[in-house]
C-alpha cells in the first residue's frame, strides 16, 4: 500500500542539544509505529513535532501527498493527540472534559451516548459524571484514550499511554489499537512496554 | 466559533466549580478599598479626590490576583496541548481565554465597585465614571494579564514576574480610568476618558491575542 504519512530527514532540536537527527520514515494506512529507545532519545520530542508543538530544524513532514507546513490545520484536524500528562480538567466529569475537548478538535460536541460508548471501551462508564479530580491516576489515562479514541482522527499520536495503567488497560488499549488499525488509521506510539501487536512496525531511536 | 464558544463554556464553568478563586478577588479588592478610608479618617475631601486612583489600583491588584490560574492550570495538566493540537488558530483561542477571564474577574469587579464607591463619599456621577471606566478599561488588563501569565509559563516564581510585566503596561488604562472618576466629580465631561479607555482596550485585542499565541508556542515547545 501506499504511504499516506512520509517523515523524510526529520531534524529536532531540544534546547541546545539535537535529540532527532535525520530521521526518516514512512506509513502506510493501518499501520502502528511502536517507538522505543532509552530515556532521552527523542521520543517524546519526535511526537511533538509531529504534532507541530515544536518545529523542525530541518526535514518535512508529508500527508496525504501533501508537506504539512501547507496546511498545519488540516494536519491537526486528523490528528488525535496524547502526550505525558492527561489534559484533564480535575474539577469537570470525565464525561464534560472528553465533550470539551471533542468540541475543540472536532468543532461539534459529541452526544452523551458517544461519550458512555467511548468510556465503556475503557471500563470507565461508570465515571461520566464522576470530577476527574476523584480518579485515580490510571482512571484518568483511561478517560484521557477514551477521548483519543472518540475523536475519529485517522492518526493518533500517543506519548508512554501505558503509564499508570493496570494489565487489564494495556489490553483494552491493544484492542482500540487493532481496531483502529482495522479501520485504516496509524498510530505513532512512544512506549518501553512491549504492546501485544504482532503487525506494529518497530522503530528504536538511538540516544544521539 | 463553535470552538470559540465551547472554550469560554469550559473555562466559565471551570470558575463556577471553583466560585471560591472569584471570592478572593473580590473580597480582595473590597478590603484593599476599604482600607484606605479607615485608615485616612473620615476627611470627605480627601478621600473623594483620591477615590478614582485607589480603586483602580485595587481592581488591577485584584485581577492580577486572578491571573495565576489563567494558564497555569492549563500547562500544568496537559490541556495546553490540546489548544495546541486543536485545529483552531491560537489566537482565537487566547481571545476566547480573555473573555472568559474578564467575564469572571472584570465584570464582577466593576459591578462591586459602585458599592465601594460610596465608602470613599464619590457622588453619582462620579460612581457612574467608575463603574462605566471599569466597564471599558478592565478588558484591557485581562489582555495584558494574560500576556503576562502566558509569557511566564514555566518560569520560577512566575507570579512576581508576572506582576512585574503587567504593570507597567496597566499604567495608561490606570490613569485614563482614574482620570475618568476625577472628571466626573469636578464637573468635566468624562468622554475623552471614556474614549481613551475603549481606545487601549481595541488596542490590546488587535495585538496582544497574537503575543499571547506565540507566547503559548513558546511554552508548548
Amino acid at each position: 500500500m501506499a504511504p499516506v504519512l512520509r517523515v523524510d530527514a526529520l531534524s529536532c532540536r531540544r534546547g541546545m542539544r539535537r535529540v532527532v537527527e535525520g530521521l526518516s520514515f514512512a506509513l502506510a494506512g493501518g499501520e502502528t509505529l511502536l517507538l522505543s529507545g532509552r530515556n532521552g532519545s527523542g521520543k517524546t520530542t519526535l511526537l511533538r513535532a509531529l504534532a507541530l508543538f515544536v518545529p523542525a530544524e530541518s526535514g518535512t513532514i508529508t500527508w496525504r501527498d501533501r508537506p504539512v507546513s501547507e496546511d498545519p490545520d488540516g494536519w491537526r484536524r486528523d490528528v488525535a493527540w496524547l502526550g505525558h500528562l492527561d489534559g484533564l480538567k480535575g474539577d469537570l466529569a470525565a464525561g464534560e472534559n472528553i465533550a470539551a475537548a471533542i468540541h475543540l478538535q472536532c468543532g461539534v460536541a459529541p452526544s452523551r451516548a458517544a461519550i458512555v460508548e467511548a468510556l465503556e471501551r475503557f471500563g470507565m462508564a461508570a465515571a461520566v459524571d464522576r470530577p476527574v479530580r476523584s480518579l485515580s491516576a490510571g482512571q484518568r489515562r483511561r478517560v484521557a484514550l477514551a477521548r483519543v479514541a472518540l475523536a475519529g482522527a485517522p492518526v493518533w499520536l500517543l506519548d508512554e499511554p501505558l503509564n499508570a495503567l493496570d494489565s487489564a488497560a494495556q489490553a483494552e488499549l491493544t484492542a482500540a489499537l487493532t481496531h483502529h488499525a482495522e479501520a485504516g488509521g496509524l498510530a505513532i506510539v512512544a512506549t518501553h512496554t512491549p504492546l501485544d501487536l504482532p503487525n506494529a512496525r518497530r522503530l528504536e531511536l538511538a540516544a544521539p | 466559533m463553535s470552538r470559540f464558544l465551547a472554550l469560554i463554556a469550559r473555562d466559565l464553568r471551570l470558575v463556577w466549580r471553583r466560585p471560591g478563586d472569584l471570592g478572593m478577588v473580590l473580597a480582595f479588592f473590597a478590603i484593599a478599598c476599604v482600607l484606605f478610608p479607615l485608615g485616612i479618617g473620615p476627611e470627605t475631601n480627601l478621600l473623594q479626590r483620591i477615590a478614582g486612583g485607589v480603586l483602580w489600583c485595587a481592581a488591577l491588584f485584584a485581577a492580577l490576583l486572578s491571573l495565576d490560574r489563567l494558564f497555569l492550570a492549563d500547562f500544568e495538566d496537559g490541556a495546553l496541548d490540546l489548544l495546541l493540537a486543536a485545529p483552531f488558530p491560537l489566537e482565537m483561542a487566547a481571545v476566547a481565554k480573555c473573555v472568559a477571564h474578564w467575564l469572571t474577574t472584570g465584570l464582577p469587579l466593576a459591578l462591586l465597585a459602585p458599592l465601594l464607591g460610596v465608602a470613599f463619599d464619590l457622588d453619582g456621577a462620579g460612581i457612574a465614571a467608575l463603574c462605566l471606566g471599569l466597564l471599558l478599561g478592565t478588558p484591557t488588563l485581562s489582555l495584558i494579564g494574560a500576556l503576562a501569565a502566558a509569557l511566564t509559563l514555566g518560569a520560577r516564581r512566575g507570579g512576581a514576574l508576572m506582576a512585574l510585566l503587567a504593570l507597567p503596561l496597566c499604567v495608561p488604562t490606570l490613569i485614563f480610568g482614574a482620570g475618568a472618576v476625577e472628571a466626573a466629580t469636578t464637573g468635566e465631561g468624562l468622554a475623552t476618558h471614556l474614549g481613551l479607555l475603549a481606545a487601549l482596550a481595541l488596542m490590546a485585542l488587535a495585538t496582544v491575542p497574537w503575543a499571547i499565541a506565540a507566547a503559548l508556542r513558546q511554552a508548548g515547545e
